[in-house]
């Protein structure tokens, strides 16, 4: 007795760990799905947290717009010669030369063509519409001066946000004589202030020796497997590159010599007494240069009225020139030039000066398409779903057509565009370039999305609703348009507007209808010439200036602030409007 | 109702689409597209619309460009290549019987890569090694190719893996390398130019062939992506247009071709001969037609637009010799259309 109870209980027992084991293998196997699902959510925020951060990060700059404050004399010989006044004479003067003109006055010494380039090519060239929409809107302006600000170009844009070089200014500790006014001086510091600006300009030789040792190095490497001919002219090869290493070591290691600078290493400024100095040649106390602005005086300067800015970036690495430097510089130092909100960037169509474009153009012919598509979509799509759900009678032919519409789903978006161009514009002879097109293609594509969402929302209303309909004597029709319709709308309402923010990023059937397209003019109509903002995302992409990377950046914060706006609206829509049954 | 309502509306719209055209239209190479833009938009400044343009290729260009005279098809096309015997004769048949040749400039090819990485001193016929699918052996005949670092192809290059980031085959731009470089690079080799004289087709197919064992990457039709690819990897060099070089001087540099560095000026002297022309075609049955298309030609051949210091050059085109530039304005002017003797 006492056996076979011992047997049940150790049996039992056995039992039981057993399940136990089971039962912790089970709960281990639901612990490991739980940390799967967490571990891909966190993996999937990271990913959108690295993206959104990298695009924000970049677009900044495109935010903002750089601006010099001048004082224009509006001259009446060169904006009205004929002094009638006619508006057409004023409104294609050209007021460029007013405000270069103005500009000018600034560096009244600057005479040489070149410098003069150097100097214009610092505004933008739309930098005279403020001040042609003024005179325009008010001639009495004429032979006043005005006080305007002018837009500056991309690369001075760049410069003064500091993305083209990092400049370091230091204050001058010692009192420094200077030789001259213009032309090539010396100026010599009582401390040893220009220390920092000779160990950068080391530091410089320094790297690009190494630099050459490295490829000596390789050169070496390759010369050993080679012999007769090919190992001399190696050999010789090598010789050269290590005398200029030796050459720019010496010049490191002659740690109080003056050092000389060209374009290959960091500009060094030094602004004194109202004039601006660059370095040619550099030692400790001492820097002989050539004045880039006259010096007001050749008085010595006492410690801490004057300042040494050095440029990182060589001039040979950079796009804005020793020249155009210091004028930025200077007349920053002024306190005329201004950063200020771009509020351009809403307000202008496309344009191949990054300092003067825009998403405006891009988003009234998104808006223009959208409004399309969705005027044809969303009633066809939505009564096609109707007839099929409701009123079609189930046969092959119903079912063949159901297939289709799931197949039209997968086709490839391209495939629409090459549609278009054969039925919309070569058939039917419709404009290219149009809105109008954009969205009949793009209806096409979004109709099969917008069909099976339809149809899905609108077998979900449950028969009691119809059969109640039916029973009370309303037709079928009644029945439907009354009755199911309106509860089937949360869920065709949601997945129209998924199908209109996927067809808002489309750009692939646009190029055979010609929206992938330089478009200035900001569209008027459905069948003016038109681009869509994904199409001037991808175009700024392709531009070389460096300027429109900050722009790409901000068009696609634009696009991505609409496509959350559209489905805000749907998430909105199917709170307050679904029903559960 | 909707629905009839609807097709009657699609076919109102259809009808009107013939109407007349105000507003020029350009289509064609992504290449000069650049340039175009910014000639259109400092017209459409002067008064008149802004003209369209559309970035085609340059093949597609040419094909909508052919396809008859009238308001529905564009007025002029952009290429980044002469126009070919084939189009020419399409252009003809279609009705396309007098066009208007601009030479703009050049574009210079170049390779870079970042100024970590050791500067590039290349021939185009150890481009050729490093690059080709087959290069010769040392009995002449045709291998698949064995270099794998730049030291192999000649060991006064760096000792680096040959790693080349270029544009697809759909691309012009890998069109004009092939034959400014791969070509003449081919030519340089006894065994190949004895193939030339044989057999030209096989000659073609030799360097028009690039490797497809990694080392020369296809990194689409985006120069920008290429440039950013290049900061990241010091020892891979890129193929792109002169204008990315220039504009990312700070951090990458032009390897030497054939003893000249891709500079501005090498380009326009034609010392470094990594370049190609670049047209636009202007249809001259629509002037007069279609409004300002005279006003754009002017615009585009105007000292301050394709002038040495024009704003195009600004935008990176390497602007034609004087004479040259006079010749292609004497023929705006004129209104000279092409002719079958002038097309090759």
């Amino acid at each position: 007795m006492t056996e076979i109870a011992a047997t049940a209980a150790h049996s039992m027992s056995a039992a039981e760990s057993a399940a136990a084991r089971r039962l912790r293998k089970r709960y281990a196997a639901e612990w490991r799905f739980r940390a799967y699902g967490v571990a891909a959510l966190i993996i999937a925020a990271l990913f959108i947290v690295a993206l959104l951060s990298d695009v924000v990060v970049k677009s900044v700059s495109a935010f903002t717009q750089t601006r010099v404050t001048l004082d224009v004399p509006v001259s009446a010989e060169t904006i009205d010669p004929e002094g009638k006044r006619d508006p057409q004479t004023l409104l294609t003067a050209d007021y460029t030369a007013l405000l270069r003109d103005a500009l000018r006055e600034k560096f009244p010494t600057v005479t040489s063509r070149n410098d003069r380039r150097a100097l214009n090519g610092l505004l933008s060239s739309g930098a005279s519409e403020d001040l042609q929409k003024r005179v325009v809107a008010d001639p009495a302006l004429i032979g006043t001066t005005v006080k305007t600000t002018a837009l500056l170009s991309d690369d001075a844009d760049l410069f003064v946000k500091g993305r083209v070089t990092a400049i370091e200014t230091e204050q001058g500790t010692g009192s420094a004589t200077v030789s001259g006014m213009d032309g090539d001086v010396t100026i010599v510091s009582t401390n040893k202030d220009f220390a920092d600006a000779l160990a950068s300009v080391k530091r410089s030789l320094a790297s690009q020796a190494s630099a050459l040792l490295a490829e000596a190095d390789r050169v070496a490497d390759n010369a050993r497997s080679t012999t007769g001919d090919e190992k001399t002219a190696l050999d010789a090869k090598i010789a050269e590159l290590r005398a200029q290493v030796a050459v720019l070591n010496a010049r490191f290691a002659a740690a109080g010599a003056p050092e000389s600078v060209d374009a290959e290493e960091p500009t060094t400024l030094v602004k004194i007494n109202g004039g601006v100095v660059r370095a040619t040649e550099i030692s400790a106390t001492e820097i002989k240069g050539t004045t880039m602005v006259p010096l007001t005086s050749a008085d010595a300067a006492a410690a801490g009225t004057w300042k040494i800015e050095t440029l990182a970036v060589p001039e040979a690495s950079r796009r804005v020139s020793d020249q155009e430097a210091v004028f930025l510089s200077v007349l920053s130092d002024q306190g005329l030039i201004a950063k200020n909100f771009n509020w351009s960037f809403f307000s202008r169509g496309d344009s191949r000066e990054p300092e003067l474009a825009g998403v405006l153009g891009g988003l009234v012919g998104s808006l223009l398409t959208m409004f399309v598509t969705l005027v044809l979509s969303l009633p066809i799509g939505v009564l096609a779903a109707i007839y099929l759900e409701e009123f079609a009678p189930k046969n092959r032919w119903t079912e063949f057509v159901e297939v289709n519409i799931n197949n039209l789903a997968a086709v490839p978006s391209i495939v629409f565009g090459l549609l278009g161009l054969a039925v919309f514009l070569n058939f039917f002879g419709m404009p290219r370039s149009a809105p109008i097109v954009g969205g009949l293609v793009i209806a096409l594509m979004a109709l099969p999305t917008i069909i099976i969402a339809s149809r899905a929302a609108i077998r979900a209303v449950p028969p009691s609703i119809r059969e109640a309909a039916l029973g009370v004597g309303a037709s079928h029709q009644q029945a439907v348009f009354h009755h199911v319709l309106p509860l089937a709308m949360p869920g065709i309402m949601t997945g129209t507007i998924i199908a209109m923010a996927h067809s808002l990023g489309e750009t692939a059937p646009l190029i055979m209808i010609g929206m992938v397209a330089f478009v200035v003019d900001i569209p008027s109509g459905f069948t003016q010439a038109a681009s869509v903002l994904p199409v001037q995302i991808f175009s700024w992409a392709d531009l070389p200036e460096i300027a429109f990377q900050a722009k790409t950046a901000a068009a696609i914060l634009v696009l991505l602030v609409f496509l959350f706006l559209m489905n805000a609206v749907a998430i909105v829509l199917r709170r307050r409007f679904e029903r559960r049954w | 109702m909707k629905r009839i309502l609807l097709a009657a509306s699609v076919i109102a719209l259809a009808a009107t689409g013939a109407q007349a055209r105000d507003q020029i239209r350009i289509v064609g190479s992504s290449t000069v597209y650049p340039f175009t833009t910014a000639v259109a938009e400092q017209f459409g400044k002067t008064g008149g619309k802004t003209p369209i343009v559309e970035s085609t290729g340059t093949g597609g260009g040419m094909k909508l460009f052919c396809a008859g005279v009238g308001v529905d098809h564009p007025d002029a096309t952009n290429a980044s290549r002469a126009i070919k015997k084939s189009e020419f004769e399409d252009c003809q048949k279609n009705g396309v019987t007098d066009i208007i040749e601009l030479e703009i400039g050049f574009d210079g090819l170049t390779m870079a890569n970042s100024k970590k990485g050791p500067k590039f001193t290349l021939t185009k016929q150890q481009i050729f090694q490093a690059l080709a699918k087959q290069v010769p052996g040392a009995d002449g005949k045709l291998v698949d190719n064995p270099n794998k670092s730049w030291s192999d192809v000649d060991k006064a290059l760096p000792n680096e893996p040959i790693l080349v980031l270029g544009p697809p085959p759909t691309s012009g731009t890998r069109d004009s390398f092939v034959e400014l470089v791969m070509e003449k690079g081919a030519e340089k080799f006894d065994s190949l130019a004895q193939l030339k004289k044989d057999d030209a087709k096989a000659f073609e197919v030799v360097w028009k062939s690039i490797r497809e064992d990694g080392a020369y990457v296809e990194a689409g039709e985006n120069d920008n992506l290429i440039v950013q690819k290049l900061e990241a990897d010091p020892a891979a060099v890129g193929i792109f247009g002169f204008s990315f070089l220039e504009e990312n001087s700070n951090q990458i540099q032009g390897a030497n071709i054939e003893g000249a560095d891709p500079t501005y000026e090498n380009i326009a002297s034609g010392t470094y001969k990594v370049a190609r022309p670049l047209y636009v075609y202007i249809k001259k049955q629509h002037i007069g037609v279609v409004p300002g298309l005279d006003g754009f030609m002017a615009e585009y051949v105007s000292d301050k637009a394709i002038g040495e210091d024009g704003y195009l050059a600004d935008k990176g085109l390497v602007t034609l010799p004087k004479d040259l530039l006079e010749k292609v304005r004497a023929a705006v002017t004129a209104g000279t259309p092409l002719t079958a003797e002038n097309v090759k």
